[in-house]
């Protein structure tokens, strides 16, 4: 490459930076300028001359990206739109067809599993048990095929899903005691527990080889808030979509209302699962993630609230007795808060000193341990009173957990803003924190129901 | 000489589709060129405009862009007058006949001074 070339890859960086400059036009300008060039030392100029002039006469690139975005506003929006970089060519890129044939693939099988579960006869609580087992395997299916993770874990990855596949289906604590009963109590822990040990499983088909590396596991904190928002998203457009389905459908065929319903939503269900997974891959350099936007939008206001709910507590005392879905409540409090932690840390800039931001979260977490201590004063004398339960057990271990995590944030939060602790040390803590909470669902789902089955 | 920005901005459009009319496809680079030479080189354009206004032409129809290459092999991009183009030109035609005709009867009317300001200035 030439002086001449690099100067003129310079100029070409300089105006591509323009975000309404798409890769094409730089091209043509390219040419422009070229041409300008060959032009001028024609008539006798040095290469760097004629540089010069022909960038002068193309104008400053301020001016010309400035006028790009006049012409194509619309570009600063479509950047936003997933097809920005599908190829000229018209035919769908490569890996919007593997989505695809993964979204089939999850709504296919959830959809499956529902016509299954629902022959006469057949185990109603099967669907809600292997629901999250069948539609997350696929989703680490798809992360792990994207993500190339080597064939090794792969294999593993496998072998663990297929024994939890088993376990789950044939432990006796798990499977109902009748036929068409309801969810028994290990049942409706391994509903909300199953997914979290799964998604323990997505976390490695994700990362891959690096799922020891504390930043890499932070990247799969972000995939996950950003999974979720849009998953969110996509749910809000589907209830829209089925709403409007039913309030057309209803006046000519009523009756075709619920078997629509009944095809629709699970198989909109496994596909969103895909869809968000890869709307979140193909955007993460194009927008910024949301999920720490709404974190610094609501620390603060959950701040003010765990303090004046912790001062109201204090002040009024805990006068009646708590229940277990009083201590729910207070288990979600609390992952809301480890999440506004770890969505404030995802975004933050581990070299920047400690700020206002760290203080306001410093104020919510300790807010939320007082509030904490206080429902599991109440807890424990409760549980003294009526024994232990495998749901009681699951509550509190999830409660205990949370609160020694947010202590030891707490603790890092203030040596952090005493200038003695670098933040990377509390990012550290909380990723190397996070595969406790894994093997904690995992207890709850396969130990706990047998042990007060 | 100088030329008022925003009468020139008022010029281009009209100047482009009559350059591509009279002398078929072309690209960017030689529609300047074309410019310069029919002004005698009075008419300054600030190069890298000329893309905007081509895309926007582009977007309502007027010209119709494809990808060759010059002859050194690089992408170039050649616009080619539509027949919505065609239509513009005229319009663009009429109108600025209208506006040389009404300048142009009180031209007649009103003799120029003998020392232009411009030249003064200069």
């Amino acid at each position: 490459m030439t002086e001449l070339d690099t100067r003129i890859a310079e100029w070409r960086a300089a105006v591509s930076r323009g975000p309404a400059v798409a890769a094409s036009d730089a091209d043509e300008l390219e040419t422009h300028l070229r041409d300008q060039i060959a032009e001028l030392e024609t008539a006798g100029l040095t290469g760097d001359e004629a540089f010069l002039i022909a960038v002068k006469r193309l104008g400053s690139a301020d001016a010309l990206t400035a006028e790009f975005a006049r012409e194509h506003g619309d570009r600063l929006w479509k950047q936003l739109v997933a097809t920005s970089s599908a190829p000229a060519s018209g035919s769908p890129s490569r890996d919007i067809v593997t989505m695809l044939v993964f979204a089939v693939i999850a709504g296919g099988l959830l959809q499956g599993a529902r016509l299954l579960s629902g022959i006469p006869g057949g185990d109603t609580t099967w669907l809600p048990r292997n629901a999250s087992l069948i539609v997350l395997t696929v989703l680490a299916a798809y992360l792990a095929w994207t993500h190339r993770i080597g064939i090794r874990i792969a294999v593993v990855l496998g072998a663990v899903v297929a024994v939890i596949a088993v376990l789950i289906n044939v432990l006796p604590s798990l499977q109902p005691v009748a036929t068409g009963s309801a969810l028994i109590a290990g049942q409706q822990l391994v509903v909300l527990h199953l997914p979290v040990v799964l998604w323990f499983i997505v976390g490695i088909a994700y990362l891959g080889t690096q799922w020891r590396s504390s930043a890499r596991r932070m990247d799969f904190v972000r995939f996950s808030g950003e999974w979720a928002i849009y998953l969110v998203l996509i749910a809000l457009g589907g209830a829209v979509l089925v709403g409007l389905t039913t309030l057309v459908l209803l006046p000519i065929a009523g009756e075709a209302v619920v078997p629509m319903q009944e095809w629709v939503v699970p198989t909109g269900i496994g596909g969103a699962v895909i869809v968000g997974a890869w709307l979140v891959e193909s955007k993460k350099s194009v927008i910024e993630n949301i999920a720490p936007v709404l974190t610094a939008i609501f620390t603060p206001l959950f701040a003010l609230m765990l303090v004046v709910s912790a001062v109201g507590y204090l002040i009024a005392g805990i006068g009646h007795e708590f229940n277990r879905d009083l201590l729910t409540v207070f288990d979600v409090l609390l992952l809301v808060v480890l999440a506004l932690v770890l969505y404030g840390l995802s975004a933050r800039d581990p070299l920047r000193p400690a700020g206002l931001m760290d203080v306001i979260r410093l104020v919510a977490v300790v807010a939320a341990i007082i509030l904490d201590a206080l429902v599991l004063g109440s807890m424990f004398a409760r549980i003294g009173e009526f024994g232990f339960t495998a749901n009681r057990v699951a509550a509190l271990g999830l409660n205990l957990l949370l609160v020694i995590d947010l202590v030891v944030t707490a603790a890092l939060t203030i040596g952090m803003l005493a200038r003695r602790i670098p933040a990377a040390r509390l990012e550290r803590f909380q990723t190397s924190a996070l595969p406790v909470f894994g093997v904690w669902a995992l207890v709850v789902v396969f130990v706990l129901p047998p042990l007060f089955g | 000489m100088n030329i008022d920005k925003d009468l020139v901005a008022a010029m281009a459009t009209p100047l482009v589709l009559a350059i591509l009319a009279d002398g078929g496809p072309s690209y960017g680079y030689a529609i300047l060129k074309r410019v310069r030479d029919l002004s005698d080189g009075d008419l300054e354009w600030t190069d890298g405009m000329l893309y905007p206004l081509l895309h926007r032409l582009e977007r309502l129809d007027h010209v119709r862009a494809t990808w060759g290459s010059s002859p050194e092999g690089r992408r170039r991009k050649y616009y080619e007058l539509t027949e919505s183009g065609t239509a513009a030109l005229d319009e663009h035609r009429r109108q600025w006949a209208t506006a040389t005709k009404t300048l142009g009867g009180i031209w007649k009317l009103v003799p120029p001074t003998p020392f232009p300001t411009a030249l003064r200035r200069a």
